[in-house]
């Protein structure tokens, strides 16, 4: 084993959360608005659930080869990589965000409106406390996915965890995919634990 | 003056009818009991009062004033709703849960926490007991109880009550109705209530109002209302004649 081989792997890892946050702090804060806007808008949830649901039926690394050649979002590096986790997390988020909402009650969102609240406070007060815990489980599995799914981003020069399975795939090199594949598993059990529990702590009640 | 009045008002859904042209008015201290079938128009009508439906044609009028030109929410916050299913928020403790309108009305805390403690304390909720706690840890009597301090908090001159004691037992439906009159001689509301009990129609109302597929059938104070000859009413009263 390379004595560097370890500190290779700490920071193939920072990386490659780095990507994760990046991707999920953005599908984040495009997918809960845009869910919420889905809840108020019925005539747009074909298309953009269709649009989202699409996009996760597309092979990542196609999606990767789709993305190279568009200007401004696209080529090579980070930033093609983040445009495509962001496009693949998107889903779940947006899906649970509507779903949270829309299982919220009826009657106590009638007697919300009826209280005189506006729609505002419905949302804020309301609505979106009591969805937390179903937009929370969205947001844990497009963590998930996106942690394993970064691993590709190797392949357009994004770094991260894939470098080394990529490295390892090509010299048949089983140390090289290990290092590569044990870590990315570990992230994403601990980011399924950390936010599940975050999940059961908004579902108290 | 009549506080809430009801002048020609239709309701159509689809084109199909659910109010045909009615006329009825309620005056400040009045409880209006609006009884009627499961589909007669009664929640219908009462859901145009604080303006969650519009009529289609006519003018529902609150202190003079079509609910079409009023501000939606501040014409709900001056009318307390109480609904069968309650509706508490189950994120807000009972306190909380009753100081809402106060709240979103921006009274000081001071205020609504001495509010909050009179309406449990009236609604028989002592609020050492219960102020803390949240929905899902009170019984079904106690909940309304809760939804009726709720209703009351912000002392609304109008009280909506859509059939709001008829997912209890009897023995719980009684003492909420008793509470019901207790309040009633307490704060002087107006109240529209509406239930497809007659009994309860006979307790509680002032006035009672049959509707019939979306027709006004009879308009009588209770005791009138024994003698009425039409088919729907005495439809009704055999209900109690047993």
């Amino acid at each position: 084993m390379r004595s560097d081989l370890w500190g290779d792997i700490l920071q193939l890892t920072a990386e490659h959360l780095l990507l994760v946050l990046n991707a999920m702090v953005i599908a984040i804060a495009i997918g809960v608005p845009l869910g919420i806007y889905l809840t108020r808008h019925r005539a747009a949830r074909p298309w953009l659930l269709g649009f989202s649901n699409i996009m996760q039926t597309i092979p990542s690394l196609a999606l990767f080869g789709f993305l190279i050649p568009i200007p401004f979002i696209g080529g090579i590096g980070k930033r093609t990589v983040i445009v495509a986790l962001v496009l693949y997390a998107l889903l779940p988020i947006l899906r649970n965000t509507l779903i949270g909402i829309l299982g919220v009650e009826a009657s106590v969102c009638e007697a919300a409106v009826a209280m005189g609240m506006t729609d505002g406070q419905l949302l804020r007060q309301v609505q979106i406390p009591l969805a937390a815990p179903t937009i929370m489980a969205g947001v844990r599995v497009a963590t998930v996915t996106t942690i394993g799914t970064a691993t590709i981003a190797a392949a357009i020069g994004g770094g991260g965890l894939g470098v080394f399975i990529f490295r390892g795939v090509a010299s048949v090199d089983t140390v090289q995919i290990l290092a590569g594949a044990v870590p990315a598993a570990l992230m994403a059990l601990a980011a399924d634990w950390g936010l599940g529990w975050v999940e059961r702590k908004l579902s108290r009640l | 003056m009549a506080l809430v009045e009801f002048r020609n008002v239709s309701y159509q859904i689809d084109g199909k009818p659910i109010l045909r042209d009615l006329n009825l008015g309620v005056e400040a201290g009045e409880t209006l009991v609006l009884l009627g079938r499961s589909g007669s128009g009664k929640t219908t009508a009462l859901k145009m009062i604080n303006g969650i439906l519009f009529p289609t044609q006519g003018q529902v009028l609150v202190d003079g004033r079509p609910t079409t030109s009023w501000d939606p929410i501040k014409l709900r916050r001056r009318i307390g709703y109480v609904i069968q299913e309650v509706g508490l928020f189950p994120h807000f403790t009972v306190g909380d849960n009753v100081g809402l309108v106060p709240k979103l009305e921006g009274w000081s805390a001071a205020d609504i926490d001495r509010r909050v403690n009179l309406l449990l304390e009236k609604v028989g909720m002592p609020p050492g007991d219960f102020r803390s706690r949240y929905p899902r840890q009170l019984s079904g009597g106690q909940r309304q109880r809760v939804g009726v301090a709720r209703a009351l908090a912000a002392d609304p001159p109008v009280l909506l009550f859509d059939e709001p004691f008829g997912a209890l037992d009897p023995v719980m439906r009684l003492e909420l109705q008793q509470q019901f009159l207790a309040l009633r001689q307490d704060f002087q509301k107006t109240s529209i209530f509406v239930t497809h009990d007659v009994r309860e129609a006979l307790l509680l109302g002032s006035n009672i109002a049959l509707l019939a597929g979306g027709r006004l059938d009879v308009v009588a104070p209770p005791l009138q209302f024994r003698q009425a000859r039409s088919d729907e009413a005495r439809a009704f009263l055999a209900c109690i004649d047993n």
